[in-house]
């Protein structure tokens, strides 16, 4: 998938500039995006996700420029799914229910089409026995596969996740990365917001570095671990290595 | 023996332990209002309320029709005022505010003069049912403005952000997710307004709506049995509003689907 930005600004009312003028074009099957916590990730993917607009700049996901016309909006974003760093399950319905509901009022799918593709995933994430409970009554890592599973039911042109496994205990961030990871071997593409540099470092194929609201290295995921170009980019790496076993 | 009285967080209470303890509480009720009775010499003599039957079963209904009239336009009222509250435009978003900051800030009591006398008068509502229920609802609709509003403050963020990444349009989004939310969170707070509209209804009888309260007080002001009376009031409100409020904890537990 090609993506594009062109002087991508983010500025919020309360005049704090998120992201400073990324110029970005690359094809893309999965890419992690790394840096520091306030660098702007999770603002540039909500872009990229078309649930906020760019104060400035202009946005090309395959060559399409993505308008900041509500209406167009709202069909952009049927063909990407996205999945939150947490709470992002609709707390009222069942696992199977957050699945079937959209597919069924979104993409038209008929009833029993929407259940027999929410059960297929469910089954796939091992989570048969958990698709009647609510989100509340299951695990946080149950959560989040159910969400991925919501993301891609529709078989979207590409996934997007927010930092997926950040408010996972450990035991649950294996389980959640191993289905990203599975994904990627089914040939989706997708772009993922990580503090888990081993999964951004071996599960994905490129990586951007981003720090301070700017795009500070971009590359393959091994050169970049291994060559860390920026004083910025070793530091980063610097601090996560500094408690590893 | 202690087991009998005290309360095991781990293990159901028994049916037997629930009805010693709560025959306990009626007993001592029974005491109090008894010995208080007795020192001011009133016996009790329910008999003549046979003969007035019909007429404290038409105030019963009458109760009943007003706060149903009332509970559905107060609820309209209540729907569109939180609305309101929450709208762009200054001129609703301060009316509203007003609305609610004043029926809320005064008692029902005013306003019922206020209404009646006056707005009542110069706008030529005459029928009393009709002007009880505008009155009511009036009123009721504030409190239910205020738990609309609270509840529509509590539908999380991330919620509506997650609607909007599933590709829900604005209507979509209000049906699918918003309604559903603020229905569970409503719900059981509006089914206890309603007791409380039940209640609040007997005030009417200021304006003499010949409702329960209106009806009993015509009857205990020929028979003089003013205690009857009043204590028969009060078992006829108990069994309008009991059930409500059982219903009203029944409803919190099936919505409530947090935990």
């Amino acid at each position: 998938m090609k993506i594009e930005f062109y002087g991508l600004v983010k500025q919020f009312d309360d005049d704090r500039v998120i992201l400073k003028s990324i110029d970005f074009c690359d094809d893309i099957h999965t890419l992690a995006i790394i840096g520091p916590s306030g660098g702007g990730k999770s603002t540039l993917l909500r872009i990229i996700g078309g649930l906020i607009l760019p104060t400035a700049g202009e946005i090309y996901v395959d060559g399409e420029k993505v308008s900041a016309d509500e209406n167009e909006l709202q069909k952009y974003r049927k063909n990407i799914g996205y999945v939150f760093q947490q709470g992002g399950l609709f707390r009222h319905m069942t696992a199977i229910e957050n699945i079937t509901v959209p597919l069924i009022k979104v993409h038209g799918y008929s009833k029993e089409q929407a259940e027999e593709r929410a059960g297929e995933l469910l089954g796939r994430f091992g989570l048969l026995e958990e698709g009647h409970k609510r989100p509340a009554a299951l695990s946080g890592g149950q959560q989040q596969r159910v969400a991925i599973a919501r993301a891609i039911a529709a078989k979207p042109k590409m996934l997007l996740l927010d930092e997926p496994t950040s408010a996972l205990d450990p035991e649950y961030t294996t389980e959640v990365l191993d289905i990203i990871h599975e994904l990627k071997q089914q040939g989706i593409d997708f772009i993922i917001v990580t503090h888990e540099m081993g999964f951004a470092r071996h599960a994905c194929d490129k990586v951007a570095f981003l720090c301070d609201g700017q795009l500070m290295e971009y590359g393959e995921s091994s050169r970049l671990f291994n060559q860390p170009e920026t004083e910025q980019f070793r530091t980063f790496l610097g601090k996560l290595l500094e408690w590893n076993v | 023996m202690k087991q009998l009285f005290v309360l095991d967080d781990k293990k159901r209470t028994s049916p037997i332990k629930v009805l010693l303890n709560v025959l306990l509480v009626c007993i001592l009720l029974v005491a109090v209002f008894w010995l208080s009775l007795s020192a001011i010499n009133v016996t009790f003599d329910f008999s003549f309320l046979g003969n007035f039957q019909v007429r404290i079963w038409q105030g019963f209904l009458m109760t009943v029709f007003l706060s149903l009239a009332s509970l559905i336009l107060s609820l309209i009222v209540g729907v569109l005022s939180a609305v309101g509250q929450n709208s762009k435009i200054l001129f609703f978003r301060y009316l509203c505010n007003i609305y609610v900051g004043f029926i809320r800030g005064t008692p029902l009591i005013m306003q019922i003069y206020l209404f009646f006398y006056i707005v009542g008068t110069a706008w030529g509502i005459e029928n009393r049912f009709i002007a009880g229920v505008i009155i009511l609802s009036v009123f009721e609709g504030a409190y239910i403005a205020e738990i609309i509003r609270g509840s529509l403050l509590s539908i999380d963020d991330s919620q509506l952000e997650a609607a909007k990444a599933v590709g829900f349009t604005k209507m979509q989004t209000t049906r699918y997710v918003i309604l559903p939310q603020l229905v569970a969170r409503t719900l059981p707070a509006l089914t206890g307004q309603f007791a409380s509209i039940i209640k609040d209804s007997s005030l009417l009888s200021m304006i003499a709506v010949i409702e329960l309260t209106q009806t009993m007080r015509e009857i205990s002001a020929t028979t003089f049995k003013l205690f009857e009376c009043y204590l028969f009031l009060g078992i006829l409100y108990l069994c309008l509003t009991l059930p409500i409020s059982f219903i009203s904890k029944r409803l919190e537990g099936a919505f409530n689907y947090e935990n």
